[in-house]
């Protein structure tokens, strides 16, 4: 019977296959978006991972100079002959790989994941034979040296002696900094004895690769989640309607004295068949998305974080199988409701065929109430909500009560539309249209997310990069950079460059903790540099004046928000206390600053010397600088950045950003539209009935099929007019809420109304495409089908 | 792949088809202790770079004021992958030290490793200095300063010439296996030792006697030697022994050994002459009591361990611990056992 009863059930999508078209592509669709993302965090996140195990990065304490410049091998040397178990390690990159020298006698992990491979000769790697360990991928940027292929090796990075590192970087007898073992021997001497110049930095300490990237995989979930809410709006759609249609199906059988428990039952392994059928391609197509990204969502961490990740791709069971679950998930939740109706159906219920939409109708109550409470939830969220669960908690019950309240929303729209007009041919268009509404509205509903999510995430990055750009503006003010090498250079510069340009503005720091926060203090030369350029969040009278004669202090917008701290408020450096006197933008800064002026740094910090100098001049000039600075003080070019080459850096990376947000929103869309394709082309057929009247009315089919077009066209008009304030919305809890709890600052908020216009058009001319077939078929109808509606009446 | 397993990959210690830390492997370039030799001190007291193996080690008998035994060991070991030294980060100079001390019921251990060339480690002949790390013996063989530390404990001692350098075999050339391989081999067997142990008890002030050897070669073992045991006694009428057992892969032994006088009068005793055979072991199958004679002088002695498990669980595992001897003589001495991990 069993048998007998699946051929029965399955027959139906036989006859009707676009529909089981739909139902998997929908599904497909939905999984490949939500695995495609989810492979490219794992992907991320592996790379992390082996970083650190590969260099042993946040697991140790670390030993390096106060001024950040490397230090003399010496002071290595006499840490361990004080009893400090340190290993030292040299970084720096050639050819655009990451070159990590160790030395794996004193290395407290080890020299990470590195598995030589049989045959080769390991001491090679400690006598300074050249051996370096990457990855086949790094490998090839290092063609010209000695590469050993060791899979695990983090991507990015190559590891090597540190004797071989020093010739490679340039950095004979230097060191970046020491690793502190974990276990320290008893009567090590006091740091500040043998190595004052040095700093201990604690493990973990403000640079957390995975906290700092969190934000920004969290963002790429959403996305993902996002798109396969779209998915499953379509793969709801397609199994109502498929259920509807099996109704007399269902009745029959039975009659025939099938139990309903074993029918139910079968369906839902159809159903469930189906999911793993559909998971599976959405799972292929997932890794062509992620395949795809990947190398753009590589570059955007290196350059926001400098988080080197793999450029190309893994199959981890992680991601595969979460795609297979959520598509068997997704399809219980959308099948769930069908199969209930089916189960509570009377035996002998009456098959009707636009039974659907007549049940959207009886639900409509049901949904205003709930569109109006995620609403609410919403607007209260947006004045409460904290952190990123509630930015997030935010924007799902933004969308979702939009989403739902679309259908109401587009009703009233037309029933107000349909009272201004007289003429019999526009009342039936807009009756029509109305009564059509709730077979589409679903399919409405994606179009209002997708696009809405395009606005809003298209509004934050182009914020951003605005916010950002001006902010390089003001920040990077010098035209030139230059570090030196030693107090000699320094002076060097100085003697050098005072008489030949603008300004010499020394660049000095140190690290400290303000409020519990890691943050950076930095000693400023009072110059109009800053006094003229930086702009402020919050501002006390007179506070560059005020700065400069040691009073007061300027903190960053993440101090102040993570600190707790205001304008008003005190702060305590070295003993000294401190009026915050101002707070300004930092973006892109992942922990907090404070500026004080050059005069008190200096008393507070005594040890610390500028290295750093940012320089004033036309910036035509500077290359002419550049070459007579080193022809007088040996000071290298490569000493020194061009503010030009930062800012098209920075810019760089944003278009990387860019590119990845631009194929998630083309990628959505499409998900839109197909999704008004199929209901369209589902309706479609259903449709004869009521559009044979119009034709025996005198309508031609060219007409009628002219008119389909148009009530697409003006379904996906209104649908675009409701997505505008909602995308603004969202892009707005993405700027205040969501940015505020992953970055720590808030950003102001752009309008990009060309853009907006454009997505308006994309949309339409998405919903006509959508739209065309299935005004023609309905335009070539054959007379005879027509005729016949009117013959088998009823 | 963790440090210790590339150290055990690169340092020719380690047991393998060529004997007990490969000291029975090839010599490719490097040079080969010659019979009679002529030491040139204090140079002989520094490194031998050409040598593929060497070492400074020092192991002292030590009592606390209640009188409870202590041991100690100081030894730094330099093992060249390359007979020649090079400048920076290229040395092929590999140094490993280990520090342990055995109380009755303790066993502390540390181990260092370092490279040659960049000066976190090495020796120099005058004035004489072997360090690693904070680790150093430093001196002029008549009073030399030690000093070692590790996570648990930590040493600084003072030790004070009793008597001559002692060299063992033909002058100095100490024989190895039969087919002729060899080490140049003497020692310093009349220290007196004081200083103080920090313990995680507390300091414990100690007085005592030690015992410094000093060894170089370049295959020391035959390739059918899987490791040794080895005795430094020191009997209560003065006399001292050192003995040791080869222990051979077709079940037989190659012995050697060397009779002190109170004064450093020495005889040397080919293969055959000195006898050890293990009597108990402990739970790991290492011998911790062994009936030891040389029918010479008339000794036949039981010398059992102060602590069994005197374990060296460093990247080259070894035993290395004070032990007592009673029967027709007593005393106090120390006993390395390798070849048993």
């Amino acid at each position: 019977m069993t048998r007998v009863t699946l051929q029965a059930l399955l027959s139906h999508w036989w006859r009707n296959p676009l529909q089981l078209f739909t139902l998997l592509a929908g599904l497909a669709l939905a999984t490949a978006l939500w695995s495609g993302v989810q492979a490219v965090n794992a992907e991320a996140r592996a790379s992390y991972d082996a970083a650190a195990a590969t260099l042993g990065e946040g697991q140790f304490d670390r030993l390096v100079r106060r001024d950040g410049q490397p230090m003399d091998q010496a002071t290595y040397i006499a840490l361990r002959r004080a009893g400090w178990l340190v290993s030292p390690v040299v970084d720096g990159r050639y050819n655009g790989v990451r070159i990590v020298g160790v030395d794996p006698l004193t290395a407290p992990g080890g020299i990470g994941p590195i598995a030589p491979q049989e045959g080769t000769e390991i001491s090679d790697f400690l006598t300074g034979e050249g051996q370096l360990f990457a990855n086949p991928e790094t490998a090839a940027d290092l063609a010209d040296l000695n590469v050993i292929l060791s899979p695990e090796t983090a991507p990015g990075t190559a590891l090597t002696d540190i004797g071989v590192a020093q010739r490679l970087l340039g950095k004979e007898n230097l060191i970046d900094s020491l690793l502190v073992a974990p276990q320290q021997a008893k009567g090590q001497s006091d740091l500040a004895d043998v190595a004052p110049e040095l700093i201990r930095q604690q493990a973990q300490a403000g640079s957390d690769i995975g906290r700092l990237t969190d934000s920004f995989h969290l963002n790429l979930t959403a996305f993902g989640l996002l798109s396969f809410a779209v998915g499953i709006f379509i793969v709801h759609g397609a199994i109502g309607l498929a259920f509807e249609q099996r109704r007399p199906v269902v009745r029959t059988l039975r009659a025939l004295g099938l139990p309903l428990r074993r029918l139910v039952l079968l369906m839902g392994a159809e159903l469930m068949f189906f999911a793993l059928v559909a998971g599976g391609i959405g799972i292929a197509l997932g890794y062509v998305i992620a395949a795809l990204l990947l190398p753009d969502v590589a570059a955007t961490l290196r350059g926001l974080y400098g988080a080197d990740v793999s450029g190309t791709l893994q199959l981890r069971p992680v991601w595969w199988l979460s795609g297979l679950a959520i598509a068997l998930g997704g399809t219980a939740l959308a099948a769930s409701g069908a199969l209930y109706k089916l189960a509570q159906m009377p035996l002998l219920a009456a098959a009707q065929p636009r039974a659907l939409a007549m049940a959207a109708g009886k639900s409509a109550q049901v949904q205003g109430i709930g569109a109006v409470l995620l609403l609410l939830l919403s607007v209260v969220l947006m004045f409460t909500a904290t952190g990123l669960i509630g930015g997030f908690a935010l924007l799902g019950s933004l969308l979702v009560g939009a989403a739902l309240a679309l259908p109401l929303i587009l009703d009233q729209i037309l029933t107000l539309a349909s009272r201004g007009v007289r003429s019999v041919r526009a009342q039936w268009f807009w009756a029509d249209t109305r009564q059509q509404l709730p077979g589409l509205s679903l399919a409405l509903m994606a179009l209002l997310l997708a696009m809405a999510a395009n606005i809003g995430v298209s509004t934050m990055v182009s914020s951003f990069r605005l916010t950002f750009v001006d902010f390089l503006d003001q920040r990077l003010a010098s035209e030139l950079y230059i570090r030196t090498a030693d107090e000699g250079q320094t002076a060097a510069l100085i003697a050098f460059a005072e008489p030949r340009v603008d300004a010499v503005l020394p660049i000095q720091n140190s690290d400290v903790t303000v409020a519990g926060q890691p943050t950076e203090v930095y000693g400023t030369r009072d110059h109009s540099t800053y006094r003229d350029n930086w702009v402020f969040l919050q501002s006390a009278a007179d506070l560059w004046d005020t700065t400069f004669a040691g009073k007061t202090v300027l903190i960053n917008e993440q101090l102040s928000r993570r600190g707790g701290l205001n304008v008003g408020d005190m702060i305590n450096l070295q003993g000294s206390s401190f009026l915050v006197a101002g707070v300004y933008g930092d973006y892109g800064n992942p922990i907090g600053q404070a500026v004080i002026g050059e005069d008190v740094f200096a008393a507070l910090y005594p040890d610390i010397t500028p290295r750093s100098f940012g320089i004033r001049l036309n910036p035509d000039d500077v290359p002419t600088f550049l070459t007579e600075l080193e022809a007088a003080t040996g000071i290298a070019p490569t000493q020194s950045i061009n503010q030009a080459s930062i800012k098209a850096m920075s810019l760089s990376i944003f278009e990387r950003t860019f590119t990845v947000t631009t194929a998630l929103n083309i990628l959505t869309l499409a998900v839109a539209a197909f999704a008004i394709l199929m209901s369209l082309l589902t309706l479609a057929g259903m449709r004869v009935p009521q559009l044979a009247p119009a034709w025996a009315m005198g309508m031609t089919r060219k007409q009628i099929g002219q008119v389909e077009l148009l009530r697409a066209v003006l379904l996906a008009l209104l649908t675009a007019i409701v997505a505008l304030p909602l995308g603004l919305a969202l892009a707005w809890a993405l700027l205040a809420v969501v940015n505020v709890a992953a970055f720590g600052w808030k950003l102001p908020m752009y309008l990009f109304p060309f853009d907006y216009a454009r997505l308006g058009l994309f949309a339409l001319i998405a919903a006509v495409l959508a739209a065309l077939l299935p005004a023609r078929r309905l335009a070539r109808t054959p007379p005879a089908d027509l005729l016949k509606v009117f013959s088998n009446e009823r | 792949m963790n440090a210790k397993a590339l150290i055990l990959c690169l340092l020719p210690f380690q047991v393998s088809a060529q004997g007990f830390a490969g000291l029975g492997s090839e010599v490719e370039g490097f040079a080969v202790p010659a019979p009679s030799p002529v030491f040139d001190f204090p140079a002989d007291h520094g490194a031998h770079p050409a040598y593929r193996i060497e070492w400074w080690y020092l192991t002292a008998n030590l009592t606390a004021r209640d009188g409870t035994p202590h041991g100690l060991q100081w030894t730094l070991f330099r093992s060249a992958m390359a007979p020649h030294e090079g400048d920076g980060w290229s040395s092929p100079q590999l140094w490993m030290g280990h520090a342990a001390v055995t109380t009755p019921d303790a066993h502390y251990v540390s181990e260092r490793l370092a490279r040659g060339g960049i000066g976190q480690a090495g020796v120099v002949a005058d004035p004489f200095e072997a360090w690693i790390d904070d680790w150093r013996l430093t001196g002029d063989w008549d009073t030399l300063r030690m000093s070692a530390s590790g996570a648990d404990f930590a040493y600084d001692m003072t030790l004070q010439a009793q008597g001559p350098l002692v060299f063992h075999g033909d002058r100095g050339f100490s024989v190895k296996s039969a087919a002729g391989q060899a080490s140049y081999y003497y020692s310093q067997p009349f220290f007196e030792i004081s200083g103080t142990l920090q313990l995680p008890e507390g300091d414990v002030p100690v007085t005592g006697t030690a015992w410094l050897d000093r060894e170089w070669s370049s295959q020391p073992l035959a390739d059918n030697q899987t490791g040794w045991d080895w005795f430094s006694l020191s009997f209560d009428d003065g006399h001292k022994l050192m003995g040791f057992r080869l222990q051979q892969t077709d079940g037989n032994n190659f012995t050697s050994a060397t009779w002190i006088t109170p004064d450093g009068k020495t005889t040397a005793y080919s293969d055959g002459a000195f006898s050890a055979t293990p009597l108990a072991t402990n739970d790991n199958d290492v011998p911790i009591r062994w009936r030891v004679m040389l029918p010479d002088h008339a000794v036949d002695i039981t010398v059992a361990a102060i602590n069994d498990n005197a374990w060296m669980a460093t990247s080259v595992p070894y035993w290395e611990g004070p032990v007592t001897v009673g029967g027709s003589h007593s005393g106090i001495g120390y006993l390395e056992m390798t070849g048993y991990d």
